[in-house]
């Protein structure tokens, strides 16, 4: 099985974070991996992507360009990456940012309120978490303790109380693909 | 050693370190700038010196200067910055010093893009400075190789007092992938460094590093001399993946991440039932011609075709060491702009479908 997933959004969003998550916890788990961002004069409030894939096979290219998974954080994103789903994949679309449908027909697609989740949960910035916590529920890409594993090498031993806030978000993401639109 | 998730510009970085480079002098430049910076960290860590010179320029004439004292040092730039370390690279060529300088090639020609790109071929393989010389240049097409190569590179550059350039680009530099960083499986006998300067006692010869030559009998002889260790080199060091080309009827040559993209459209092409091959250099100078001369040798083999992220420049090799046995084809895209899957397959399908049949 491989994953080729797409992660866009706003800079600042934790997009990068989140492909890099997905990709740590994979090796973790002995999968081969590739993160790929996209790079150039980007900054907070701009555009940001990142194209992962997890295999059992090794990675060839690590350049996404039909995804088995699009997740979708903000407006252009969606604009710019509904197109590049496969047939049959999974579109995620963070519905608290982007009040537009998708166009598919030939995909699943989530609706995700991931920043009201995260406000629910006192955070706004653990939206990028409850959307990697949908897309770990439909796809099973990896289990959601390797991510929080990730997270704790990336936080740091400073940074642990932030733990069961990430984990929280990471459930409630999970919880809500249960209400997901199957077309 | 377990493997760790590392961008490859940092990968790169610390591979340096742990071959024993302790000597990097830069000058920052989008996509390579993470390889100054985990110096700029590292180094101090490990009793070695990092500067940040005030020009590439500098920061090259640097290198020259620490490679001449016999130590491991290394400098990194990308596409606009590497040409303005031309100079000083054609003089560490001429004085016969190892040195390992990273090419995280982006979009040219000028100031060009700060995209991926393998435009700077000509200039890594052909000489890039004035004068009778080459770089060895190893291409990584993965991190883990990155790493390796860079590992190796600094042993290379030792053995033959050249230096050696690893030919990234901005994807390479940019994107994460598990590494590991492993022991050299070939361990290789270095000559001692009895020709550095490193203060003269009275013990031994003076030792001087230089270039010029003005009796140009004694230049030519100089010349003649390093071309012997090219000889050498291109006996020893070439290297080369062959993939899927036994039963290929087109063989494919790209290099780098290009070379991925490429297996990609391999597999794709299989479950349309085309066989396509792919060799890929590992080794851009010296170029892996014998490889390419015993497959365009092959009755199943009808054509090539080189991918690149460049105008076409690899491609001349390709169609030096095919010598005219086989067609060669080319395609690619070029300013930073990455060649596609579909794109590469459809360029194949043209081949096949018009000269083949």
């Amino acid at each position: 099985m491989t994953h080729q997933i797409i992660i866009a959004g706003f800079g600042g969003q934790g997009i990068m974070l989140m492909g890099q998550l997905l990709a740590y916890a994979g090796m973790l788990e002995g999968k081969n991996v590739s993160w790929l961002p996209s790079y150039g004069p980007e900054m907070r409030g701009g555009t940001a992507n990142c194209n992962v894939i997890i295999s059992d096979e090794p990675v060839a290219s690590p350049i996404v360009t039909e995804a088995t998974a699009v997740m979708a954080m903000n407006r252009p994103s969606l604009d710019k990456f509904e197109g590049a789903v496969m047939r049959g994949g999974l579109l995620l679309i963070n519905s608290s940012l982007i009040d537009k449908k998708a166009s598919r027909e030939d995909i699943e697609v989530c609706y995700i309120p991931a920043n009201e989740i995260a406000d629910q949960l006192g955070n706004s910035r653990v939206a990028n978490m409850v959307v990697l916590g949908s897309f770990l529920a439909k796809t099973g890409a990896v289990s959601p303790a390797s991510v929080i594993e990730s997270l704790k090498k990336v936080l740091g031993p400073s940074k642990e109380h932030l733990i069961p806030l990430n984990e929280e978000a990471l459930k409630r993401g999970a919880e809500r693909v249960r209400e997901c639109v199957n077309r | 050693m377990s493997k760790v998730l590392m961008k490859g510009n940092e990968a790169i970085a610390e591979a340096a370190i742990q071959a024993g480079c302790r000597y990097f002098f830069g000058y920052p430049i989008t996509p390579q700038n993470e390889i100054p910076a985990y110096m700029a960290k590292r180094l101090p860590e490990v009793g070695g010196c990092f500067i940040q010179a005030e020009s590439e320029v500098s920061a090259i004439n640097m290198v020259y200067g620490a490679a001449g004292a016999g130590a491991r040092v290394m400098t990194s730039s990308s596409s606009p910055g590497i040409s303005l370390k031309q100079e000083g690279l054609s003089y560490i060529a001429g004085a016969e010093l190892p040195c390992v300088v990273v090419n995280m090639v982006r979009g040219g020609p000028g100031l060009g893009g700060i995209q991926p790109a393998q435009s700077d071929y000509f200039q890594a393989t052909k000489g890039g400075g004035h004068g009778d010389y080459h770089l060895v240049v190893l291409a990584p097409s993965t991190i883990q190789e990155a790493v390796d190569l860079v590992m190796e590179g600094f042993d290379i550059a030792d053995q033959y007092r050249n230096p050696v350039m690893i030919l990234g680009d901005g994807m390479l530099g940019q994107m994460m992938e598990p590494v590991e960083f492993r022991p050299l499986s070939s361990k290789r006998e270095l000559p001692p460094k009895t020709w550095a300067t490193t203060g003269y006692t009275g013990d031994r010869p003076r030792n001087i590093i230089n270039s010029l030559y003005i009796d140009p009998q004694v230049l030519e002889e100089h010349v003649k001399k390093i071309y012997q260790k090219y000889e050498e080199i291109k006996k020893n060091e070439v290297k080369v993946e062959c993939y899927n080309c036994e039963d290929a009827e087109i063989i494919v040559a790209a290099y780098g991440t290009t070379a991925r993209i490429v297996k990609s459209v391999i597999q794709k092409a299989k479950q349309e039932g085309i066989n396509v091959g792919l060799i890929r250099p590992i080794t851009l100078w010296p170029f892996p011609t014998s490889t390419f001369e015993e497959w365009a040798q092959r009755e199943h083999i009808k054509a090539f075709m080189a991918v690149e992220m460049s105008m076409g420049q690899m491609v001349e090799d390709v169609r030096l060491s095919v010598n005219g046995k086989k067609p060669v084809f080319f395609y690619g895209r070029t300013g930073g702009m990455v060649p596609e899957p579909n794109a590469i397959l459809a360029e194949i399908k043209k081949v096949i479908g018009g000269v083949l049949r």
